[in-house]
């Protein structure tokens, strides 16, 4: 009975403390864009913004589900070497062209209004890049895996209904459907990119 | 003339809509999804997109660069006219889409705008509560109707566009674009041939200068930026034509859920 009392009480507070650590998504994401913010807005060097945005990519975002993602069906055909190469190659492909567009962006305000949870994986979280005299209102969506609660990831930005991984995902499908499915020729293209 | 097309047209349309009286939403999207429209000229699409590029180096890029420099009160006056002018177009096609309430708003938004907002300068009709705005056109309704988008095309100086597409865009120029019929079609005394072009030209820069930076910075990123610019072009007309900003409703989530990175 009192072996059976303490396992109660155990699940209960490992509960209570899964509660206690789990993050929200939209509080996720505005703390997400807010550590963005004040790197973008700091009168530092184009490079030295890019570093610190890759750190924070690196901490925020699922880079290789979305590598995976993007590589579409093809992923299945690869072998475990392939597959280790392409998620490294994406990753510092990703790093280098997510904080190449989001350098040149002085600081950006973005409002979370909203979310919608879809299932127990994934919550869409409503925001809001404030115009500015350069560029009207940009309506932002940002899809969370929250399989983990305690550390939600971002898989994707959907801004003004466009879907960015969607995006990307047809750029490579164009890439290895012109070259006969050789995931090759996709692996130079990232080496040229991420070299140059 | 003009009333005898539009009666062939809505006959057209009438017929068309009750053949495929099976549409729905569903079908709809599964029509428009980008991966499933072919891309049956690759080479020659290729070729125009470039042309198309290169045209815009030389053209579109520097304009729109000088029209960014203008004070925002002044872009954002020939915004709201190119955008009041489209209203012409959108008001047939909210209609051909069986959208009577979005017709009288768009109507609405049209008279009050071209009278009290001195020929669409200002958008008065937004503080009376008509605020809500989305362009449709022809090949929009062509969908709507069930048929599905065709080929992909890149159309010289037009850029992206489909098979259905481009047979909508034909309509405006038989008749189904009033603005089109007022200036050049017909001779009226108050318009010609030139207020219809710049409006055209108009629209193009101030898309270019209001996507500026984007563009700049999705070429620089893109290992290939053709295939982006394809994919964005597909996911915005599915979009369009299903009339939705709720994302969730319109992407196949099934790659996704295959993914289990945690």
């Amino acid at each position: 009975m009192k072996i059976k009392l303490i396992f109660i009480v155990g699940i209960l507070y490992f509960l209570n403390l899964t509660q206690l650590y789990s993050i929200e998504p939209d509080v996720f994401v505005q703390s997400t864009v807010n550590r963005a913010s004040k790197v973008l807005s700091n009168n530092e060097e184009k490079e030295k913004k890019m570093k610190e945005l890759q750190i924070i990519a690196k901490e925020t975002v699922d880079i290789k589900g979305i590598g995976f993602y993007t590589l579409g069906k093809v992923r299945k055909n690869l072998d475990e070497d392939q597959k280790k190469k392409y998620a490294k190659l994406f990753e510092k492909y990703f790093l280098k062209s997510f904080s190449s567009r989001l350098a040149e962006y002085t600081n950006p305000e973005i409002d979370v209004k909203s979310k919608e949870v879809l299932n127990e994986n994934y919550t869409i979280v409503n925001s809001i890049l404030k115009g500015t005299a350069e560029r009207p209102e940009v309506k932002i969506d940002w899809r969370i895996y929250t399989k983990n609660k305690n550390n939600p990831l971002i898989r994707d930005l959907i801004i003004e209904g466009l879907s960015l991984a969607r995006t990307q995902k047809e750029e490579f499908s164009s890439i290895l459907n012109s070259n006969n499915g050789d995931i090759n020729i996709l692996f130079e293209t990232l080496e040229n990119f991420i070299q140059n | 003339m003009l009333k005898k097309f539009t009666l062939i047209v809505f006959t057209t349309f009438a017929l068309t809509i009750n053949s495929y009286a099976g549409s729905d939403g569903d079908l709809i999207l599964k029509k428009n999804q980008p991966s499933e429209i072919k891309d049956c000229f690759e080479k020659v699409n290729r070729a125009t997109f470039a042309f198309n590029q290169a045209l815009d180096g030389v053209i579109f890029q520097p304009v729109a660069s000088v029209y960014r420099k203008l004070p925002s009160p002044a872009r954002t006056g020939v915004s709201n006219t190119l955008e009041n002018l489209s209203l012409l177009l959108t008001v047939p096609n909210n209609v051909l889409q069986g959208d009577f309430k979005r017709a009288g708003v768009n109507t609405g938004r049209f008279i009050i705008n071209s009278t009290v907002g001195v020929l669409g300068i200002f958008d008065v009709a937004q503080f009376v509560g008509l605020n809500e705005f989305e362009k449709e056109d022809y090949g929009q309704s062509l969908a709507k109707a069930g048929i599905g988008p065709g080929c992909y095309l890149v159309l010289p100086v037009l850029g992206p566009s489909t098979a259905r597409d481009t047979i909508g865009s034909a309509f405006n120029f038989l008749g189904g674009d009033p603005w089109y019929n007022i200036t050049v079609k017909n001779d009226t005394q108050y318009f010609n041939d030139a207020n219809y072009y710049s409006s055209k030209v108009g629209t193009g820069v101030d898309f270019r200068a209001k996507n500026y930076n984007s563009i700049e910075n999705l070429e620089k990123n893109s290992v290939d930026f053709y295939a982006s610019v394809k994919s964005l072009y597909l996911q915005d007309r599915q979009q369009k034509i299903l009339n939705t900003k709720k994302i969730i409703d319109t992407q196949n989530d099934s790659d996704w859920e295959e993914i289990d990175s945690q």
